[in-house]
């Protein structure tokens, strides 16, 4: 676009602003330094590190049954999966076979996870584009989950469940129960979500064509989860490197051809589908067993280098431990999903609207903790 | 009822027993500006308690119910905190344009209030040219944003501002061409007029089609007006913070809140003389009694503020292009069309008169 | 879909992997040992010509690099990158090292991989390891004047870290 008026003295010039760190679409303390031309976004440069704590040289300092619950503060909506990846890297590097019920319950909760996170991406995702009610709606079902971790892991967010060789206890007797109720509830509960935001027209105009992403770009950029997915892009990590009881159940990856931020959008409203189909399948046929497998009370493990990513709800987390054979890991490095996929915020807003940023922002689902690790 | 609703005359009349014919006349304006102040300052408290139990009624929470029975005081504890809140502000304002802005919004949205017929005779200011008036007088308002947003010295209200301005200049063309439409059916731009008009009917069924092609476009126009969602672009929380109210605190705050608030008030009103025959009851049911008009007035009037508060609840935000897209790719040429539509309608007689 | 390039590509062994990246240059380190993937070392001033080969290789075809780490040995300073290829699902890891404490630059490889961009600042945000031909290589996390690498083994900070 041409920035100066034509036989006129008048010019425009672009400038600055800076949105965050407090700023309510950045969910947390995201900041972003935008060069506009009136409205019109020429740069995007993310300034990260306000709520940085430095997990991983933390960890160079813990024992591993400890670093499990640092997990919990990265991607806080899916903590429940980061201690999972801590515990299979952990249970990989001992060559530990942990019991088939474990593995189970694992993926259930898993799964469960992954629908909160959901419900919670979808509420705020609605009130970043104007849409007040939809906050509510989420919020009213990711209660129902976080009631039922309540009761089986004691935590609502940061639920410490997991441990290197199996659960911490074993599942609270109404967890069968309610997570059937919570299926059937939220079962009836989905299309409302359809019904209130999806199938709005100033929502699809808002979402379509917006934030464009190849899917050569996504793999370049090191996109995972959903926001590969919408770009086309197969990167599961549940189908591709199956963990826990994940090659024992039938579920699609769902994938999106348009690479906008409305496929990026549906990827995520029907992962929630599978994700139900995922705990359905399971849900009943949770084997007998014992929870844990014994592990020594220090955990050392051996030489070498042990890598395993798990898919959390934002995408790839991978968990890269160097061990010299001592009770701490030499170098702790966590692949978080968010901080690969925040890189590619620049490529994706550049030309839209301020109302696009935030649009395209939003269904990039960012967590600022998992990428301040 | 031996009172005449006719509240300009009578104060005058009162007055002008003790003091001279001029200053009569000055202090029934006073009397009745202060009388109004006083009402619609609690009424927008209570709009504004009405969103929030309506929000919350969309939103499956209960909404205030702390504050005095049912929540009800709610909103005046909000006012009184606000009241003795800090007035803060930016140290590179432009102090003097900073300070006027919201007086500049709040008065005139309350200036627009005094030319309603509330009920028969119930009208502070019975001008020839009312519909002109009230048209003039809410396109003041968007001076008071702009003068806001530019003075605050802060870039997210200056983006605010000037989405204001674009906005507000788009959307006025479509909100006086919709009520110029009803204007070709009543003949006259005077309020009390047009309701005498609407005797024969409402005019949104003396006008069939057109009218209601008009309302619609003067609905979607005028929650554009107000600066409300779909159109919140002024503001859009999530995108510009709190817009070109950012630097602004305590009261100053409170005037551009109350002023959002009263402006709903007055496009429904407006809404309601136009279109919805104003304080006339439906088929004349209480002819008899004329203070019942009041009741039929606010009632009509709520109903469209809660229109105007279920889209803001459902709906999300447009982008600016797209709402101007909007306004002048769609509504403006159909605006146009309608009112020939409307020229035919009545050159042909082809109105519904009961 | 084109079928003849899948049928053509596929996954390789790690074993085949050795075998052919070795034909492109011959000091590589190849090991398998303490890992459950292929460790390729290079030296620093071969790594960009390998990394490119890598991607754009169509029997290798690592187009995605998952995961960058760098890493402080004590006396040498590192960088490991994790290799993965969409299209034939064969991961590799490629370690480089150099015992330059004050200076230590590679070259980066953000023109092969976008993703790099972020991670190679989060390396020298952390590490002090430089990248050659970085647009944009400056602290991502931490302020501009913040003095030494907190992920180094040798970073002292008596305030901010609670040692055991």
């Amino acid at each position: 676009m041409d920035t100066t008026i034509k036989n006129s003295n008048l010019k425009s010039e672009e400038y600055f602003i800076n949105m965050g760190p407090q700023h309510p679409a950045t969910h947390g303390v995201l900041r972003l330094l935008l060069t506009i031309d009136g409205e019109i976004i020429k740069k995007v440069e993310p300034d990260l590190g306000y709520i940085h704590r430095s997990i991983e040289k933390m960890c160079e300092r813990d024992s591993y049954q400890q670093i499990v619950h640092l997990t919990d503060r990265m991607d806080y909506l899916s903590s429940h999966i980061n201690n999972e990846a801590v515990c299979l890297t952990v249970e990989k590097a001992l060559e530990l076979e942990v019991p088939e019920r474990v593995k189970v319950i694992r993926t259930i909760i898993g799964e469960l996870t992954r629908i909160a996170s959901h419900t919670l991406w979808w509420g705020v995702m609605g009130m970043d584009v104007g849409a007040l009610t939809t906050y509510f709606y989420g919020f009213r079902d990711r209660e129902l989950i976080n009631d039922i971790f309540e009761e089986t892991c004691g935590a609502r967010l940061t639920m410490n469940y997991n441990i290197p060789g199996g659960l911490m206890f074993d599942i609270h007797p109404n967890f069968v129960k309610r997570t059937k109720d919570f299926i059937a509830h939220f079962k009836t509960k989905l299309p409302e979500y359809d019904t209130l935001l999806t199938g709005n027209v100033i929502f699809q105009k808002r979402m379509k064509g917006v934030g464009m992403l190849t899917k050569e770009d996504a793999i370049s950029f090191g996109a995972s989860g959903p926001v590969g997915r919408g770009s086309g892009y197969s990167c599961d990590v549940r189908k591709h490197h199956s963990y826990s009881a994940y090659d024992k159940v039938n579920f699609n990856e769902i994938l999106k051809t348009e690479g906008d931020s409305f496929a990026r959008y549906q990827v995520r409203i029907e992962e929630m589908w599978e994700s139900m189909s995922i705990i359905e399948q399971l849900i009943d046929n949770i084997p007998e067993g014992d929870v844990q497998v014994a592990t020594n009370a220090v955990i050392k493990l051996p030489k070498g280098e042990f890598y395993q990513k798990v898919e959390t709800a934002r995408g790839e987390l991978g968990v890269y431990i160097n061990s010299t054979g001592t009770k701490n890991p030499y170098r702790l490095k966590f692949r978080s999903p968010g901080f690969s996929n925040l890189s590619l915020l620049n490529h994706i807003a550049v030309g839209g609207k301020i109302g696009d940023l935030v649009a395209s922002m939003a269904t990039l689902d960012l967590v600022i903790p998992d990428i301040d690790r | 009822m031996n009172i005449s609703l006719n509240i300009t005359k009578t104060i005058t009349e009162l007055l002008s027993g003790f003091m001279s014919e001029g200053a009569a006349n000055i202090g029934a304006m006073v009397t009745i500006a202060l009388i109004y102040l006083a009402i619609f300052a609690v009424a927008g408290l209570y709009l504004v308690l009405l969103e929030r139990k309506v929000a919350a009624w969309f939103q499956l929470r209960i909404g205030p119910n702390r504050v005095g029975p049912w929540g009800l005081l709610q909103t005046m504890a909000d006012a009184l905190k606000l009241v003795s809140k800090e007035l803060t502000g930016t140290v590179k304002a432009d102090k003097f344009l900073y300070n006027l802005a919201p007086y500049f919004v709040i008065v005139s949205s309350l200036m627009a209030l005094s030319v309603f017929p509330f009920t028969q005779d119930f009208q502070a200011f019975d001008i020839n040219i009312g519909i002109f008036f009230l048209i003039a007088i809410s396109s003041l308002g968007v001076i008071g944003i702009l003068l806001g947003g530019w003075a605050s010295n802060n870039k997210f209200a200056l983006i605010g501002a000037m989405r204001s301005g674009v906005q507000t200049i788009s959307y006025e063309l479509s909100v006086g061409l919709s009520l110029l439409t009803m204007v070709l059916i009543t003949g006259s731009l005077q309020l009390s007029e047009i309701v005498e008009v609407q005797k024969n009917g409402w005019l949104i069924v003396q006008g069939h089609i057109p009218a209601v092609i008009a309302f619609m476009i003067y609905m979607i126009a005028g929650t554009a007006e107000t600066n409300r969602a779909p159109f919140d672009m002024v503001e859009a929380e999530s995108e510009l913070g709190a817009g070109f109210h950012t630097e602004y605190s305590g009261m100053k705050f409170a005037y551009f809140f109350l002023a959002e608030f009263i402006n709903m008030f007055i496009i429904a009103a407006i809404a309601t003389t136009v279109f919805f025959g104003g304080w006339l009851s439906p088929f004349g049911i209480t002819e008899s009694i004329p203070w019942l008009g009041v009741f039929w007035f606010v009632g009509k009037t709520l109903v469209l503020v809660f229109l105007m508060m279920w889209f803001r609840w459902t709906f999300p935000r447009l982008r600016v292009d797209q709402l101007l897209t909007l306004e002048w790719k769609y509504l403006l040429p159909l605006n146009l069309l309608n009112i020939i539509l409307m020229a035919l309608i009545v050159w042909l007689n082809l109105t519904i008169q009961f | 879909m084109d079928l003849t390039k899948d049928f053509k590509t596929e996954f390789m062994t790690n074993e085949a992997l050795q075998n052919l990246i070795s034909s492109w240059i011959s000091e590589l380190e190849f090991t398998e040992e303490s890992s459950e993937f292929l460790n390729i070392t290079v030296k620093a001033e071969q790594l960009h010509q390998l990394m490119s080969q890598l991607k754009s290789n169509t029997e290798t075809n690592f187009d995605y690099l998952f995961c960058l780490t760098g890493i402080d040995w004590g006396k040498e300073l590192g960088v490991i990158y994790h290799l993965e290829s969409t299209t034939h699902r064969h991961i590799i890891v490629v370690k480089v090292q150099t015992e330059d404490r004050e200076n230590p630059t590679f070259d980066s490889v953000c023109d092969i991989w976008k993703t790099a961009d972020f991670h190679e600042r989060e390396v020298f945000d952390f590490f002090g390891i430089k990248f050659n031909n970085h647009p944009n290589l400056k602290r991502l996390f931490l302020t501009d004047e913040w003095e030494g690498f907190p992920l180094r083994k040798d970073y002292v900070d008596e305030i901010n870290m609670v040692i055991k």
